[in-house]
């Protein structure tokens, strides 16, 4: 994997249209019933794409290289289940961020505490991508944190994202737990003023 | 310029600012179960932390017990595997687990209220997306992910965003054969499946105020399925009388602080929310979806929405969900066969929502139509053992419905309770999502569990009112 810094995430693309994809979708619950994350990425969007017979965009060798995920509003509904972006992190090469007209949050933020930038930009600017991504899987695609931009060929357009979760990829920050560690006495003082955590003292 | 809960409660577990601008914030339920923590505890073991507050960690096992028999070893053998898992994690962190053998077991958002954890005031994660149930007590309850499950375990706390807050006020009453399911997907079907993103859900108004706990729980239980990801009910009489006695509830001069500062986190009369929606009761049916999103919904009766009577951009998916459910447009979704009948689940497996049920069959000499399995899947163990003893077993029994063991059985397809082929089920779960129940062809219609008893007895889509004689009083 990547040094923990996230600031320009670069590769070839990979369009999923379609407006609601939840993580059932993503996942499939039956690829839940394990211990371990690890071999999850073959199965992403696995019932889609024995439905679709071949014609899923997972399953078209020209974009057997991606590194960036492009789709529409409101994906990653659904379940809470982070199965979903290590599914999508995991497969082929490993997926390094996503581009979307919207992102369901529960989704995001599992995408955040796994240093996978997931950012947000106007449905004609995504849906220009999506296009040109399908007109030339080759084409380089690049998602600049600090500049906010996404660039591809001769397309470059404004993207967003909560600032901060993106100075948590800047910064590399985005795995909290020694973070929130070091707020230990923080966290005590914080209890000890809640009447419930105090024992109804 | 008063406050809301949300904002009051969020105040009160922020513990500081970090350098991203988030808020480290304080939880005071942590509640596992089997599918989403196994991965927590192997980070938490491989980089040498402890569980800082095992004392407010809970532990359950529902999404993969089998209903038809809890006997060991499961016959699943991944599914043994993740009960071990949870097992040895649980007694090596020195986590309380309401285990299958101690009678106390079931989905992890009916045993949290069950039990007394779920109280007013409260913040409350899990690694379930339908979390938000919890919101029901006036807490700030949401779904995490693995990785967030491993942060709570370590820390007992989360890096958040403050969220807004919209008021949706449901005026007047709801009539007769209009349950909070109904409202819940009436709300969805009006805000969208993404119109919640970015805010927590406040519901109040008369509807709300006469709401019992259970239909405040089922409101809530799909807050997510609206795009938001917490919902709430400012806490009232009805909660504390709920709570009152609970094993963990707070008890004799506790309880009187308890109400008190319960009390005191209710949204102020003048507070501000950033979007209020008004809902009036009167105006609610019983609601069946028709598509592949909780949104795609209409009143049992009503013709089917055409495709073109939706904004352009929205209409390939209408196209996709017509194509998937094999329904026509211009066609009432009554009379639709199925060949599953599924009363269960965190949305509608509580108590009550089955003594409503019962209340309909019972002396009635109904019974389950020819070809159609029907299943009644009580939320716990302590829902169960009281459906038994109030004979309500028997009644459903008698109509020729499987009375099973507490868990998450159909919604989700991760034990042996799923459909197959095109198989159409009528569910009282939260999510008719292509391929959720287990057949990846699988076709799922939410309803309340009034309507699903309706639709196993015709063995088709109908209206409850007509079937069990409901009229306005």
């Amino acid at each position: 994997m990547l040094d923990s810094a996230r600031t320009r995430l670069a590769g070839p693309a990979i369009p999923v249209r379609g407006h609601d994809i939840d993580t059932d979708r993503i996942i499939p619950a039956r690829f839940l019933k394990c211990v371990v994350f690890e071999g999850l990425g073959e199965h992403a969007f696995e019932d889609d794409r024995r439905l679709g017979q071949g014609v899923h965009p997972f399953d078209d060798p020209r974009f057997a290289n991606a590194r960036i995920l492009v789709v529409n509003r409101n994906f990653g509904c659904g379940s809470s289940r982070e199965h979903a972006p290590q599914a999508i992190m995991r497969w082929g090469r490993g997926i390094h961020a996503i581009v979307g007209e919207s992102f369901a949050e529960i989704f995001f933020g599992n995408c955040v505490a796994l240093g996978v930038p997931c950012v947000t930009a106007a449905e004609a600017d995504v849906r220009a991508l999506q296009d040109a991504v399908e007109r030339d899987p080759s084409l380089a695609v690049v998602v600049d944190l600090p500049a906010m931009r996404v660039t591809a060929g001769g397309l470059s357009f404004a993207v967003e994202m909560p600032a901060g979760a993106r100075q948590q990829l800047i910064e590399g920050t985005w795995d909290t737990t020694t973070e929130l560690l070091a707020g230990r006495d923080a966290i005590a003082r914080t209890a000890q003023a809640l009447p419930y955590f105090a024992g109804w003292r | 310029m008063g406050k809301t809960l949300y904002e009051k409660v969020f105040e009160a577990h922020a513990v500081r600012r970090l350098p991203s601008g988030q808020y480290q914030l304080l939880m005071g339920l942590h509640l596992i179960h089997e599918v989403t923590s196994p991965q927590a505890f192997s980070m938490l073991r491989e980089r040498g932390l402890q569980v800082l507050h095992p004392e407010r960690t809970f532990a359950t096992v529902d999404h993969i017990i089998p209903t038809h028999s809890q006997t060991r070893p499961l016959a699943d053998a991944q599914a043994e595997e993740m009960l071990q898992h949870l097992e040895r994690n649980v007694a090596e962190f020195g986590i309380r687990f309401f285990a299958p053998t101690r009678g106390e077991q079931g989905i992890v958002h009916v045993i949290g209220p069950e039990r007394g954890l779920t109280q007013p005031g409260m913040t409350i994660c899990c690694g379930d997306s339908h979390t938000a149930t919890h919101g029901a007590f006036g807490a700030i309850a949401f779904g995490i992910g693995t990785s967030q499950v491993r942060d709570v375990l370590a820390t007992q706390c989360l890096a958040m965003e403050k969220l807004k807050v919209r008021r949706i006020e449901v005026t007047g009453r709801l009539r007769p054969g209009v349950y909070a399911k109904d409202l819940t997907l009436w709300i969805i079907n009006r805000l969208g499946v993404h119109g919640g993103v970015g805010y927590a859900y406040e519901y109040g108004g008369e509807v709300i105020d006469r709401f019992s706990m259970d239909e405040r729980m089922t409101l809530c239980n799909m807050a997510i399925e609206g795009g938001a990801r917490c919902g709430y009910v400012n806490p009232d009489a009805t909660t504390y009388a709920y709570l009152q006695g609970r094993e963990y509830a707070p008890k004799g001069a506790a309880w009187e602080r308890a109400v008190a500062w319960w009390e005191s986190i209710r949204s102020d009369a003048d507070a501000r929310y950033d979007d209020v929606v008004t809902v009036r009761g009167e105006d609610i049916e019983p609601v069946v979806t028709w598509g592949i999103t909780p949104a795609q919904s209409a009143p049992v009766g009503a013709a089917l929405p055409a495709p073109d009577s939706f904004p352009e951009r929205e209409r390939p998916l209408v196209g996709e969900a017509y194509a998937y459910m094999g329904l026509e447009p211009g066609k009432p979704v009554a009379g639709t066969k199925i060949d599953v009948a599924f009363i269960g689940s965190c949305t509608n497996g509580r108590l009550s929502d089955f003594e409503e049920v019962a209340k309909h069959l019972r002396g009635r000499a109904l019974t389950v139509a020819p070809g159609v399995k029907a299943l009644v899947v009580p939320g716990s163990q302590e829902v169960r053992a009281e459906l038994v003893k109030r004979g309500l077993d028997r009644v459903f029994r008698d109509a020729g419905f499987e009375f099973r063991e507490a868990g998450c059985s159909m919604c989700l397809a991760m034990n042996p309770d799923r459909l197959e082929g095109r198989q159409v089920c009528a569910s009282s779960s939260n999510r008719n999502f292509k391929g959720r129940q287990g057949s990846p062809t699988g076709r799922t219609l939410l309803m309340s569990p009034v309507m699903v008893a309706a639709a196993a007895i015709r063995g088709a889509v109908a209206d409850a009112r007509e079937v069990f004689g409901i009229r306005e009083a």
